[in-house]
């Protein structure tokens, strides 16, 4: 046991592969829990985790702002629509094609990043969410303009049965790249990459004096994020079995920034928080919308305003999100205790 | 030749509205280093109040003045309410807090308006100049448009050279901490920032919402374009925001007329990464980009 605790201790991977098969574990056993709604909810989360995880270390990690990941996404989803869709190709090796072109079309794009700051990083990668969608009216023949492609659903594999229900495919199937996901970014956080990008997100000056490539690790976390906003839009295009212009809107690029900052900025378990926030504050505020009989002018606004709301009122409370609260609150209660500990640790 | 001259005049015209949403977008960020991306949202609340009181009182200089009155107070309200508390918070915070004010202002405006569209008057004629027997699409209100944002452009440029106010709102903006110990009221500063910033975003909005129509979210491309406009001529700049707003207008009406209205989105992209792998910090940016 203590060997163990020593190992995790030490290594980073250990740690990583731990925390990957307990997630693992988790959403199998919870997909064969819930129903066929919340398995689709679960596959849901899952592909937005993937692209907020990749968002949290590019903004939180290394300091770039993105307000263009919800056009890598669409990068990604385009990308598996015409592999599977057109060429018939199978699934495991046209997502990792859909990572591969999204990491291909990241690199320019972080390069240019890395020239940027600030709000000028803002206005370019606004530009670039607005910009690229419109490719796929312009090509419409191969992309199929306004209507998009589509794509049969994927069949479970016959050794799982053959009541097996789709929606738990799906959800397995997303949730396998979720996990791929928390696995490789825990181990870049905890390598020397992610150290090189929070020096340059602390002090640009001081990394370079300290021998670091402030462009080369900038481009390098924009990268990982645009593989990882890649991989989520493949799936959400495995889950949906559709991509078109529609589904990649600017609002879909705020709201991954908003889910990374309300989650709590730069935490991977934040990305998870922003995850179920996105998928479920819709519903919820459509439900709660329609619990009061209001006219439809009323009813039809309730859920945005909402929404609204609760982004104004998290910002001025709870600043770090989340995962930052409920850090404040446990540090509070390990401060609490201070003596103990520090005593534990004399002895150990 | 006409197609050209066509093109040209309604590119500025667009332009000059870009202009103006770009100077809004401007005055916020000098003053307190913020992106205001609920501006459209503000912009379009404003022109609803004056298409209500247009609609009440036939009068539309009564909206006219209205809605700039309305801008004032909403920009100072905004500030002092929402925005001070995260003044010194991490800056994705006041993104976020401006992304939620955006939706809710959309929301509301969607519970008293309603969803669907309504024209809006224009302040002068809608039919073209006519030249030789051809007639332009420019149109006499065009010209006000044009000159309206002119005069801003101008007058701003007088505040800020020629005044007291001025000169404190400089002050605070590029030297916070020794503008206070020199008695300068930082804060309200900002306040009048703000204030100055919405005043001229409700014009853009009563002058561009007969083209586009109002509803809560006509004005959404407008606010990306100005946006993209401000980044352009360098956010620090009210000239640049200026002279990015009417270029930009130019150059997507020129690709609009030529090459399709679906490129629109596409070319200001390439424009505006163009310009900043060149300047980083857009056309008038100061000196001193970055200091290694």
């Amino acid at each position: 046991m203590t060997a163990v605790r020593g190992l995790l201790a030490r290594s980073t991977l250990a740690r990583s592969l731990a925390w990957a098969v307990l997630a693992a574990v988790a959403l199998v056993i919870v997909s064969d829990l819930v129903s066929a709604y919340n398995d689709l909810q679960l596959a849901t989360g899952a592909y937005y985790f993937a692209a907020l995880a990749g968002l949290t270390v590019l903004a939180g990690q290394s300091g770039q702002i993105s307000l263009g990941h919800g056009a890598l996404m669409a990068v990604g989803a385009y990308t598996v629509a015409l592999l599977i869709g057109n060429e018939g190709w199978a699934l495991v090796p046209a997502i990792a094609a859909a990572v591969v072109v999204s990491v291909l079309v990241g690199i320019p794009v972080g390069a240019a990043a890395s020239r940027l700051r600030g709000p000028y990083l803002a206005g370019a990668t606004l530009a670039f969410a607005v910009g690229l969608p419109a490719l796929a009216d312009k090509f419409s023949g191969l992309f199929g303009g306004e209507n998009g492609l589509t794509i049969n659903p994927p069949v479970p594999p016959s050794w799982l049965g053959a009541d097996f229900p789709l929606e738990r495919w799906e959800a397995w199937i997303a949730g396998a790249g979720a996990v791929i996901v928390l696995f490789v970014l825990y181990n870049v956080i905890g390598s020397g990459v992610g150290r090189a990008m929070r020096a340059v997100r602390d002090d640009e000056i001081a990394a370079s004096l300290a021998g670091l490539s402030v462009a080369r690790t900038q481009t390098t976390a924009f990268i990982i994020s645009a593989g990882c906003a890649g991989l989520g839009g493949a799936m959400l295009t495995v889950v949906l079995q559709l991509a078109q212009p529609g589904a990649f809107p600017l609002q879909l690029s705020l709201s991954l920034l908003t889910g990374v900052v309300l989650g709590g900025l730069g935490s991977l378990v934040g990305a998870i928080w922003g995850a179920a926030l996105l998928t479920l504050l819709p519903n919820w505020t459509t439900d709660i919308a329609h619990s009061f009989s209001l006219s439809t002018k009323v009813s039809a606004n309730l859920p945005l305003a909402i929404y609204g709301i609760v982004l104004i009122v998290a910002m001025i409370l709870w600043p770090s999100g989340i995962q930052g609260g409920l850090r404040a609150v446990f540090g509070r209660l390990r401060a609490a205790r201070g003596p103990r500990v520090h005593a534990a640790r004399g002895s150990a | 030749m006409t197609k050209f001259i066509d093109l040209t005049l309604s590119g500025i015209s667009d332009g000059a509205v870009y202009a103006a949403v770009a100077l809004a977008l401007v005055l916020i960020w000098r003053a307190t280093r913020i992106v205001n991306f609920a501006q459209g949202a503000m912009l379009m609340v404003t022109t609803f109040i004056a298409s209500a009181v247009i609609n009440s009182s036939g009068h539309y200089w009564l909206g006219f003045v209205v809605a700039l009155a309305c801008g004032l107070v909403l920009g100072a309200l905004v500030e002092r309410v929402l925005i001070r508390p995260v003044e010194y918070a991490p800056p994705l915070n006041a993104v976020i807090l401006t992304l939620g004010l955006y939706t809710l202002l959309v929301a509301i405006a969607g519970m008293i308006w309603g969803n669907t569209p309504r024209s809006f008057p224009p302040a002068f004629s809608l039919r073209g100049y006519e030249v030789g027997g051809t007639r332009l699409l420019f149109t006499p209100n065009d010209t006000f448009i044009v000159l309206v944002v002119i005069a801003v452009a101008v007058g701003l440029a007088a505040l800020f050279r020629l005044t007291s106010l001025g000169l404190q709102m400089r002050a605070s903006a590029f030297a916070p901490e020794v503008a206070r110990l020199l008695g300068v009221r930082v804060a309200r500063m900002f306040t009048v920032g703000w204030a100055l910033a919405a005043v001229a975003g409700a014009l853009a909005g009563v002058l561009v919402a007969p083209s586009v129509f109002l509803g809560p979210n006509s004005f959404d491309p407008i606010l990306i374009t100005g946006f993209v406009a401000a980044v352009l001529g360098g956010l620090d700049s009210p000239p640049g925001a200026v002279i990015g707003g009417v270029s930009l207008g130019v150059a997507l009406s020129y690709v609009s007329g030529y090459a399709g209205s679906s490129l629109v989105p596409l070319a200001a992209l390439v424009i505006l990464v163009a310009v900043l792998m060149l300047r980083p910090g857009g056309l008038f940016a100061a000196s001193a980009e970055r200091r290694v």
